[in-house]
């Protein structure tokens, strides 16, 4: 689990096994978020995908919500307006994740900043999991131990698990 | 020692207030730059201190920091047009939910754990009000930390 170092930075000891499931992910995800489509340059210029609309994937419509409930025209506009840089700001913070991931050993250590593209990361992580294993409302299901879906329900536990201990480290303030 | 160390000794009440910082501007930029970024520019200045520079609003007597103006208060709505909600999920933690309101809003502890219990308990929360920018702002910044949240017009 995560701990604060006595300089301030944020550590966590993983195998290799652990490391490479999370690496994995990570690499998912980011291909996950990764638009389908180039931006014309004029509309990269400023942040607006004219093609952005609500996904059929469970997984992308939960990551990108429509921020209008009860105005379908509105929420589209909105999309078209922050989707793309909403996509680049989630993609960076896998980015980030993945490459302090790969470059330490047994033992991860991060910057606060670094850790923050791990906690909106994990987030991300749980919610495109989440998703995939149908978790979508408080009355949720965990599957029997001999189910095949217990193995994804486990790793979906262990995600929860890195994010408190992330969250608690970071919300604690230094250690003494 | 890195620039961030700092940063990771501050106290619960602004983690990490630099991610507010990077909204504001941003969000004007794309809005057409003519809003203007007090939340962004004053998060810079604020510290755990914020509270001596509580000023007195007048007409209700509330005390509120200069860089609370678009914060509701937890007890009244305020009478302003638009709303930011988040909503309950089956995924986020109640522990990130509050870290991510004191983090954003820059909420003390106890005001994000009432939003958060609110959250979970009635499956949503008022946790912002203010002009219909500064909602999209919000709910850009909420769908940037993975919370469910949406903006309306208040009634």
């Amino acid at each position: 689990m995560f701990r604060r170092t006595v300089t301030g930075r944020f550590a966590l000891r993983l195998d290799d096994l652990e490391k490479g499931l999370l690496g994995s992910l990570i690499a998912q995800l980011a291909d996950l978020l990764a638009p389908k489509a180039e931006l014309d340059p004029m509309a990269a210029m400023v942040g607006i995908d004219p093609e952005a609309e609500r996904s059929d994937d469970p997984a992308l419509a939960r990551l990108f919500p429509d921020a209008y409930s009860d105005d379908d025209e509105a929420a589209s506009e909105f999309r078209r307006f922050t989707e793309r840089s909403l996509r680049d700001l989630k993609i960076a913070n896998a980015q980030t994740a993945l490459e302090t991931l790969t470059r330490a050993g047994q033992k991860v250590t991060l910057s606060a900043a670094e850790a923050r593209a791990w906690l909106l990361t994990l987030t991300d992580l749980r919610l495109a999991l989440a998703a995939r294993l149908e978790i979508i409302d408080d009355d949720w299901e965990r599957p029997d131990d001999d189910d095949p879906r217990a193995v994804n329900f486990g790793v979906y536990d262990w995600l929860t698990y890195l994010q408190e201990s992330l969250v608690q480290t970071l919300i604690e303030g230094p250690t003494l | 020692m890195e620039d961030d160390d700092e940063e990771s000794r501050e106290s619960t009440h602004a983690v990490d207030r630099w991610a507010v910082c990077e909204r504001g501007p941003r969000t004007a930029a794309r809005f057409g730059g003519a809003r203007v970024t007090h939340k962004g520019s004053l998060s810079q200045e604020r510290t755990r201190d914020d509270d001596s520079l509580a000023i007195h609003t007048g007409d209700t007597g509330e005390v509120t920091a200069p860089a609370d103006l678009d914060r509701p208060s937890l007890e009244e709505a305020v009478d302003v047009p638009w709303i930011t909600l988040v909503w309950n999920d089956p995924v986020n933690l109640m522990s990130y939910v509050t870290y991510v309101l004191m983090s954003y809003f820059a909420y003390s502890k106890e005001e994000a754990e009432a939003l958060m219990l609110q959250v979970h308990n009635d499956g949503r929360a008022v946790v912002s009000s203010g002009s219909k920018e500064n909602m999209e702002r919000d709910v850009e910044a909420m769908h940037s930390y993975g919370l469910w949240a949406t903006m309306q017009k208040d009634q």
